[in-house]
């Protein structure tokens, strides 16, 4: 028989607000424990939440860049549980009246196209953090998360394929980025995912029943899960066996899913409207006002990349793959640098310079106007690329004069085309030997005589400029054409 | 709504962590079920035609501007409960 895969998404998403989503406690990463609480998201009796405008913005901002319908009337609601996860004892959520429903999302893979449906995004608020202690057989609870805001972003179950999912998710991650409304950075889980996974016959219409799986830290590890899940779901009713109904748990070590007991014992949500909160009205001005202000998206970006500056599909890619670096490369064109050079600087040495410092793109310091007078000196000659790196280097991590910086370390290129001259003549008089090599037909010598020429040059002379004076004063015909027009100093 | 009996009593206490001599399981079981059958009363009005109810004040958006304050003292925050050890809350076994 052949099986189709029926996958669902529960994606949560960290608001990137600064307060919480009820309390004015910060929603900082990190800390001690326990030291981002409040009466309010300690759930201190007596305590009266209070929404956060900035969620309520960011989350119909969302709504409205993934299609959705916004909710004029929208109301919290109590989800109970007993976990204590959550000191109320209940998460604050929406479940009757959701912020916004029914959207709808494109989809390009390489098996084709496609389109998901978003069934709804809701607000609610993150949960506090658990740790077994074995040596006291206690579990200690860090409360810091506890009411950082998130939206729950539901897809009808509308994907067959892992390719379909990640390609979904990439989308999500690259619109709400974007967006502003979070930095969905998965390793510190403001980006999570829970996938909802049934198997049914090819051609059936039914649902088969669905097992829910957590703990998925990364596309690839959601990948591998789908992959897993789907195989098990397919052997198991192979052999005449029966899929549970259950939350599972992607073990990432042992590369398997195995059910989750502890929290899902304790559902008994008997949600009810949350009394301590009023309902939200929206007017049609203001979901105008936010569909107006939608900033230009990733995708948007690519295709103008390519239409106005002429850009490779593939550098249009790299430099849109976070907003700090479409924001660098905007301030890069805007000050003046060539949009193809700008583009080139980003891809080789920022990436290489994050890279190493282990930096996020969004935390970079770099002033674009640096970045652009380094383009703009190699540019006109008066630095060589190398140097124009070690410049960047210098000037990386903040302030930092390019000008001076040259100035000061006596970098400006040796621009007079007799000084160079001068070096290349000492240089073949030093090294008849490579001259003789050179001659004999090994082109490798050049590059000896070259190295010793910028050596000279203390690194400052163009190197395009001594390779063409020594092959000129090799005699090698053709030779010379770019000292025509030697660099200005 | 689900009807009150001995084993949904027994699955709350055991959810909630309380754990109930016989007789106050009866009275609680009692008790609950003179509860839920009150407020069944409301389930026979005749609601055609009503539009839910979500909140009962006639209020609407209350927001507050996003901004960060202050966070209680955590020794403060910690005063109160029944277990802590300085950093953190404790609770008996939860997590796997
Ligand atoms: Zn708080």
């Amino acid at each position: 028989m052949t099986w189709e895969t029926v996958i669902g998404l529960e994606t949560h998403v960290e608001l990137a607000t600064r307060s919480k989503i009820f309390c004015p406690c910060t929603t900082q990463f990190g800390g001690q424990p326990n030291t981002h609480c409040c009466p309010v998201c300690a759930g201190l009796p007596g305590a009266l939440p209070v929404l956060n405008e900035k969620v309520l913005e960011f989350a119909v901002k969302a709504g409205l860049a993934l299609n959705c319908q916004i909710a004029r009337y929208s109301a919290f609601d109590r989800k109970n549980y007993f976990y204590p996860d959550l000191p109320k004892a209940y998460q604050i959520s929406q479940l009757y009246l959701p912020i916004a429903r029914d959207g709808r999302v494109e989809l390009h893979t390489s098996g084709g196209d496609s389109a998901v449906r978003i069934h709804e995004i809701h607000m609610e608020e993150d949960a506090g953090k658990l740790v077994h202690d074995p040596w006291i057989d206690q579990t200690r609870a860090d409360y810091n998360r506890c009411g950082v805001p998130l939206i729950e972003i539901v897809t009808e179950p509308d994907f067959r394929t892992a390719d379909q999912v990640i390609a979904y998710l990439e989308k999500l991650k690259e619109t709400l980025q974007y967006l502003g409304v979070s930095d969905c950075k998965m390793q510190e889980g403001s980006l999570r995912c829970d996938v909802n996974l049934s198997v049914r016959p090819l051609g059936s219409d039914e649902l088969g029943t669905r097992t829910e799986m957590k703990n998925l830290n990364s596309f690839k590890a959601i990948a591998r899960a789908i992959a897993y899940e789907a195989g098990r779901q397919i052997r198991l009713l192979g052999a005449g066996g029966q899929v549970a109904q259950e939350t599972r748990r992607w073990d990432e070590d042992r590369e398997v899913t195995c059910p989750m007991r502890s929290k899902e014992e304790a559902r008994d949500y008997r949600y009810f409207p949350e009394p301590d909160l009023p309902p939200v009205r929206l007017g049609e001005d203001y979901v105008a006002a936010l569909r107006a202000a939608r900033p230009e998206l990733a995708a948007e970006k690519r295709a103008r990349y390519q239409a106005d500056y002429g850009l490779s599909p593939y550098d249009c890619r790299m430099i849109t793959s976070d907003p700090a670096l479409a924001r660098l490369f905007e301030a890069l064109v805007e000050l003046g640098a060539p949009a193809k050079q700008g583009a080139n600087w980003i891809m080789g040495e920022v990436l290489a310079a994050l890279s190493a410092r282990g930096m996020e793109p969004g935390d970079m310091k770099l002033p674009p106007a640096a970045l652009t007078r380094i383009i703009a000196l190699v540019e006109e000659g008066r630095i060589n690329r190398n140097t124009g790196v070690q410049v960047f280097e210098a000037v990386f991590d903040g302030d930092g004069d390019v000008d001076a910086y040259v100035r000061e370390h006596g970098l400006e290129q040796v621009g007079d085309t007799g000084l160079v001259a001068a070096a290349v003549e000492r240089a073949l008089a030093a090294h008849p030997r490579s001259v003789a090599d050179f001659q004999a037909g090994r082109e490798k010598a050049l590059g000896f005589l070259v190295g010793q020429v910028m050596r000279e040059l203390k690194g400052r002379a163009d190197p395009k400029l001594v390779n063409d004076l020594l092959r000129r004063a090799l005699g090698v015909p053709g030779a010379g054409k770019a000292v025509e027009k030697p660099p200005q100093l | 709504m689900e009807p009150i009996n001995a084993w949904l009593v027994d699955e709350l206490a055991r959810l909630s962590r309380l754990s109930l001599p016989e007789e106050e399981r009866r009275a609680m079981t009692a008790q609950l079920k003179r509860i839920v059958d009150y407020m069944d009363i409301l389930g026979r009005l005749d609601t055609a035609g009503i539009e839910p109810l979500s909140h009962e004040a006639p209020v609407g958006n209350v927001l507050r501007p996003d901004v960060v304050e202050p966070s209680l003292d955590r020794g403060e925050l910690l005063a109160n409960a029944p277990a802590q050890d300085g950093e953190m809350f404790l609770t008996p076994r939860s997590v796997e």
